[in-house]
């Protein structure tokens, strides 16, 4: 009798803790926007959007230029990372030897305890110089290293291992038997990965992509470190960005005499946690429809 | 037997890690029948299988040597083109594996990797092959389907029918029906014997009463040896060695 009674309290417990859990995210949300109703209460949603006018000074807050520095930032590393990750996933599970697989895991994963600000002193040290001095010069007149392209480079290596780390996860699960199918087809190995792993793997490379850009979308500094900080927005790879973790980071607590500048910061918060919030329901739904086209 | 059979083993030895899988095996398969190879699990039949078309290159710390000859060409030489032998072989593995896409895209994926782009051909061998696997009434309507809505055994076959495009001189079945229902079981039990009129299938089975159904000739394997080869019927009614005896009244298993 006891025992079941704790058992029953116990359960309690915990779906009490996991509600708590559950709603913090609501309640961060809810917090987010009642810090910056005040902002919201002058200028209207549209203008804090679109607008690139950033005079704190004058009462004038433009997010446009933030919302694009982070977009840039994160399309940057996706871009360089994804295509990066899937060889490297494919090479450690299909081609690797047993041995060399069991170094590769483990190295790999260790690239994601690093922590971020070593990967900005990487970057501020060798990623900047690189871009300054050797590659900017092929495109542009000018360029001080500072940009959403370092930024882009920096997170990329960032989200390097949790991709990998997923993807490899994913193909692992495939059965031998469907490779073998194809392989006894006369397939190469390469095909085969093309046409066959690739495809079955794909609603797992999309999950990891989405996780990958959320943790991208957030991460402030590492990138803060490289990328310039500079309200305007980027019109090439090497012009500086900033992003809105950076704005929150390098401001908050300082700037808070002007007027409404803490509610500006609250207000980027909470753009930040809608962009990833619209971000990952859209990914579910495509996640979904695919599993859905993919099981069928 | 034929003079030139399309695979001849020669003293064959498989070894993974420090084991022992096959152990001198020599055999010629003959042209144009159904061979089944049977014995106990874990004998290596499956891996004797595998061999003949170099499945077992992807395994860790395996070691061949002998010689496997397909069409008078060791398959295991340095030089062979490993795909150029896949090729020769059609391979229907336990339980169907249907390519992630569609139904039509699944026959289709053999011949266009060997090169075939024409869309008049490709519907050309799609119908063929599905007509020669028994599936073109059932799926004429739906070629462009997944392959997985089919059930189990309509898969099975159109694995089959995958194989069978790229005009291969062998099939290679590993247990091929044991995920299936008695129904399609015996689909696919006819089609083997079907198809021998073309093509040498050679089975991995461990139901001695379906060895007994399809194959003219019978390889018993234990312990990574062949223990005897011969004529279904006699091998199985008359054999020659006593395990051979014990396995086929079973005693062992």
């Amino acid at each position: 009798m006891f025992r079941l009674l704790k058992d029953k309290i116990y359960s309690k417990l915990m779906l009490v803790f996991t509600l708590a859990s559950v709603s913090l995210v609501l309640l961060i949300g809810i917090g987010l926007y009642y810090k910056s109703l005040p902002l919201l209460h002058k200028l209207s949603w549209g203008t804090l959007l679109t607008s690139s006018e950033w005079r704190p000074l004058k009462g004038l807050f433009g997010f446009f230029p933030f919302i694009m520095g982070t977009l840039w930032v994160t399309a940057i590393a996706i871009i360089i990372a994804l295509p990066l990750c899937l060889l490297t996933s494919f090479y450690i599970t299909e081609y690797a030897p047993a041995r060399i697989r069991k170094i590769l895991i483990p190295f790999v994963n260790l690239l994601s305890g690093i922590p971020p600000v070593i990967f900005g002193v990487w970057g501020v040290l060798f990623i900047i110089p690189l871009i300054q001095n050797h590659i900017a010069p092929h495109f542009v007149e000018f360029s001080t290293g500072y940009s959403v392209l370092a930024g882009g480079v920096v997170l990329a290596v960032m989200i390097f291992p949790l991709i990998v780390s997923i993807v490899c996860e994913v193909l692992m699960t495939i059965p031998h038997e469907l490779k073998n199918a194809s392989l006894a087809l006369g397939a190469t190995k390469w095909e085969t990965i093309k046409k066959v792993l690739l495809r079955k793997a794909k609603p797992g490379i999309i999950a990891a992509t989405v996780l990958a850009i959320s943790r991208a979308f957030g991460e402030t500094i590492a990138v803060l470190m490289v990328c310039g900080n500079n309200v305007a927005v980027p019109h090439s790879v090497f012009d500086p960005g900033y992003p809105l973790p950076a704005l929150i980071a390098n401001n908050y607590g300082e700037m808070l005499s002007i007027p409404m500048y803490e509610s500006a910061l609250m207000f980027a918060a909470l753009l930040l946690f809608i962009i990833i919030l619209l971000f990952n329901i859209i990914s579910r739904l495509i996640l979904v429809r695919l599993e859905r086209g993919l099981s069928e | 037997m034929t003079d030139n059979p399309h695979i001849s083993i020669q003293h064959l030895n498989v070894q993974i890690g420090n084991h022992a899988i096959l152990k001198d095996i020599t055999l010629n398969i003959p042209n144009k029948k159904v061979i089944s190879i049977i014995g106990p699990s874990g004998c290596g039949k499956t891996t004797l299988l595998k061999s003949f078309n170099r499945l077992l290159d992807d395994t860790a710390d395996v070691k061949v040597t002998g010689k496997v000859l397909v069409d008078g060409e060791n398959i295991y030489d340095p030089n062979v083109e490993v795909t150029h032998i896949r090729k020769k072989m059609g391979l229907l593995s336990q339980r169907p594996y249907p390519l992630p896409m569609s139904i039509y895209d699944n026959v289709a994926y053999g011949p266009r990797i060997h090169g075939t782009r024409k869309k008049k051909d490709l519907d050309e061998i799609v119908e063929t092959q599905l007509k020669a696997t028994g599936l073109w009434n059932e799926v004429k309507d739906r070629l462009h389907a997944p392959a997985t809505r089919l059930s189990i055994g309509q898969q099975q076959r159109l694995c089959l029918a995958r194989g069978l495009a790229v005009e291969p001189e062998i099939i290679l079945g590993d247990e091929s029906t044991s995920a299936l229902d008695p129904v399609s079981t015996s689909i696919i039990e006819d089609l083997f014997v079907s198809l021998k009129e073309k093509y040498t299938i050679v089975l991995v089975t461990h139901i001695l009463r379906q060895a007994r159904r399809v194959s003219d000739y019978i390889v018993f394997v234990y312990m990574g040896k062949i223990i005897e080869f011969g004529p279904t019927e006699e091998l199985l009614l008359n054999p020659k060695e006593e395990l051979t005896k014990e396995y086929v009244k079973g005693f062992i298993s």
